[in-house]
């Protein structure tokens, strides 16, 4: 079953008398438990397309149907809606609120909710989320108190407390290191197996190589869209004790640069 | 949104900034402080007024000499000689509800006790007068109505004048001179304090008005007659009483005006606390600036938050808060901000108040309605001050906001 379908999407910016067409007519199908990195130079409209997918934009012209229902027809409070029941978020760069522990971080998107949750279900939903992503000891934690890693994981957390279907993550892995990547993509991967559908922005084809798809947008158009059996995250974590880290990127970006094969372009 | 996670979210975004927090709800604290002060302080001398008043003597009515005219000319209030002694006896004689009558002359005489003397006004007065003002005797007795009727010299004193030329020692019994004339003190007034107008009531010297009249002020006519009326119900047919007895004795044309004034405690009382409500108002005014100064900072700190908070309003929006959501959260963080400091503002007007009092010597006077006005009014500013940065907030593009760094 299809979770999103995308028909033609287009977006123009204007800036006074300047038109900048960030997106020129996307088409995109993802399945039901689908891992999609999308892929593409900075300009390619990553960025625009991702908004769009989070319900935080909207298309200039084309439709995009999430769940199989028209997001175009929506109003903002349905939106709004349908960012916190089905949607979750993951940044580049967390966006933890400072000062805050990491439970509290986590039940933020339950205190939106129009469904009536008591406090006690959102304390225990939250420390659920994080024993999910295996910060069940770090409940009380603030985020200064956290590492690079741990605050990902603390976001992620925070996007899964609702039971999303989809998980919208903007570069997760751009702020941390090749060790944190792999438990992060790893903790990705797991959610992935459970069911989850994840669409996932990232420049780092050795991070992409984990996607069991990728497409390739440049210009505002896909240019490639690649099936292939991913990489294990787990595999390489078990690995880890015996290599360099300096070895490690070397592996993987040899593995990279053998294995992808120049894109092909599929018209625009 | 959960409804108890309104404040429990704006509670948290405060506690989040907590120097902050307090230097912004400072001043409201101070404006809801100065406010709380002031109309304490002017209802505190509001009571003093009153209870001065109320030292003037119970159910007292004063009869002035009316104007006089003179070819159509007025000279002036209370300078006319159109009340006599004979008027202040009938008064008291013919008018049931008249319980007490005192002719009064006053006159500043130099009083002289062995090689001291002190300048004082010397008050010619009936043997009730003490009654009439409600004031007692400390030490030794005031003069008879037998006295009273010998003219007898004899003298009731002020505790300043017991101060000025006794130093302390008793006077009861000595004799003070008055332009040569000798004059018993046989009594000793109770301190009463100042008067409505400031000046101190204790210095003065009390004569029978037989002697005042004839031989200390060498005037015919008495200046006021103080008069006491049996009950406050009786005031309204007494004073109607006065007048028609008074117009009757100086033998008065119906066409003619009265030669006299009448004025009641009340009406005196009604002046003094018009002129402190009029006080209060203006120190509450001047205070309110002071709120609405502090209102305008709990604007800036919102404003300046709302710029700081930008990333924090995005992530709230993704994850799916509602613009509403967002204004309601800002909105209730300037609200709690300005009853935390009206809480606080009460707290320092309260003690403000009483340190004020205590050197003013009047009495504090806090009453529950200003407290509750003071914490609603800052709510209200909150709720004023406070909506259009919530309402900025709200009003922020998920994108631009997470963007932003």
């Amino acid at each position: 079953m299809d979770v999103l379908e995308l028909k033609g999407i287009e977006r123009t910016y204007r800036t006074g008398t300047v038109e900048v067409k960030a997106l020129r007519g996307v088409d995109l199908t993802v399945a039901e438990a689908e891992f999609l990195a999308i892929m593409g130079p900075s300009g390619s409209g990553k960025s625009t397309l991702m908004n769009i997918l989070g319900c935080l934009d909207s298309p200039t012209a084309g439709q995009y149907l999430l769940n199989g229902r028209d997001v175009a027809t929506l109003k903002r409070g349905q939106l709004a809606q349908i960012r916190n029941e089905t949607l979750g978020f993951v940044f580049q760069a967390f966006h933890l609120l400072p000062r805050t522990t990491a439970s509290e971080n986590v039940e933020l998107p339950l205190l939106y909710r129009d469904e009536r949750l008591s406090w006690k279900q959102i304390r225990d939903r939250a420390r659920e989320a994080l024993e999910v992503v295996g910060l069940g000891d770090r409940l009380h934690h603030t985020p200064t108190e956290l590492s690079g890693g741990q605050k990902q994981r603390v976001a992620i957390a925070r996007a899964l407390v609702t039971k999303p279907r989809v998980l919208l993550a903007d570069e997760p892995t751009g702020n941390l290191d090749t060790r944190t990547s792999l438990e992060i993509i790893e903790l990705i991967q797991r959610l992935n197996d459970e069911g989850l559908t994840i669409l996932m922005v990232t420049h780092e084809p050795e991070i992409a190589r984990f996607a069991e798809r990728v497409v390739i947008l440049r210009d505002g158009l896909l240019r490639s869209d690649r099936r292939r059996t991913p990489l294990r995250a787990a595999d390489h974590l078990a690995d880890w004790s015996e290599e360099s880290e300096d070895a490690m990127d070397e592996a993987l970006g040899d593995r990279m640069n053998t294995e992808i094969t120049p894109p092909v372009e599929v018209g625009p | 949104m959960k409804i108890s996670a309104v404040p429990y979210v704006a509670l948290k975004a405060l506690r989040r900034n907590t120097m902050r927090t307090l230097l912004t709800a400072l001043g409201i604290i101070i404006g809801v402080g100065a406010v709380i002060t002031m109309v304490g302080l002017g209802q505190g001398a509001g009571a003093e007024v009153e209870e001065q008043v109320n030292r003037l003597g119970q159910n007292v009515i004063l009869v002035f000499p009316g104007e006089r005219q003179l070819g159509g000319v007025s000279i002036g209030g209370g300078s006319a000689n159109t009340l006599t002694v004979g008027d202040a006896i009938a008064l008291r004689e013919e008018i049931p509800e008249v319980v007490a009558a005192s002719p009064e002359v006053r006159s500043q005489r130099v009083l002289v006790y062995g090689n001291r003397n002190w300048a004082t006004p010397v008050y010619g007065q009936s043997h009730d007068y003490l009654q009439i003002r409600d004031w007692p005797i400390e030490d030794g007795r005031m003069f008879t109505e037998e006295e009273v009727g010998r003219a007898a010299l004899v003298t009731v004193i002020g505790q300043t004048v017991v101060q000025e030329l006794f130093e302390g020692s008793d006077p009861i019994g000595e004799t003070v001179r008055v332009r040569g004339l000798p004059l018993e003190v046989i009594g000793v007034l109770a301190p009463k304090g100042m008067s409505l107008m400031g000046s101190v009531q204790d210095d003065l010297a009390i004569v029978p008005y037989t002697t005042g009249f004839q031989r200390i002020s060498g005037r015919s006519h008495a200046m006021v007659i103080n008069v006491q009326v049996y009950n406050e119900e009786s005031m309204d047919i007494a004073r109607a009483k006065i007048t028609d007895l008074l117009r009757e004795r100086h033998r008065l044309a119906p066409n003619q005006d009265n030669d006299f004034t009448i004025q009641t405690q009340e009406e005196v009382a009604q002046v003094a606390t018009e002129t402190s409500r009029v006080m209060t108002w203006l120190l509450a005014s001047i205070a309110s600036i002071a709120l609405f100064v502090g209102g305008i900072g709990i604007m800036n700190v919102m404003l300046v938050s709302v710029t700081e908070r930008t990333r924090e309003v995005g992530l709230r929006l993704a994850v799916g808060a509602k613009g509403p959501d967002v204004l309601l959260q800002f909105l209730i963080e300037a609200v709690i901000l300005c009853l935390l400091g009206g809480l606080g503002g009460i707290l320092v007007g309260v003690v403000a108040t009483e340190v004020i009092a205590s050197y003013a010597g009047w009495p504090a006077l806090f009453s529950i309605e200003a407290m509750v006005v003071a914490v609603g009014v800052s709510a209200a500013v909150g709720v004023f001050f406070g909506f259009y940065p919530a309402w900025k907030a709200s009003r922020l593009d998920p994108i631009i906001a997470l963007r932003r760094e």
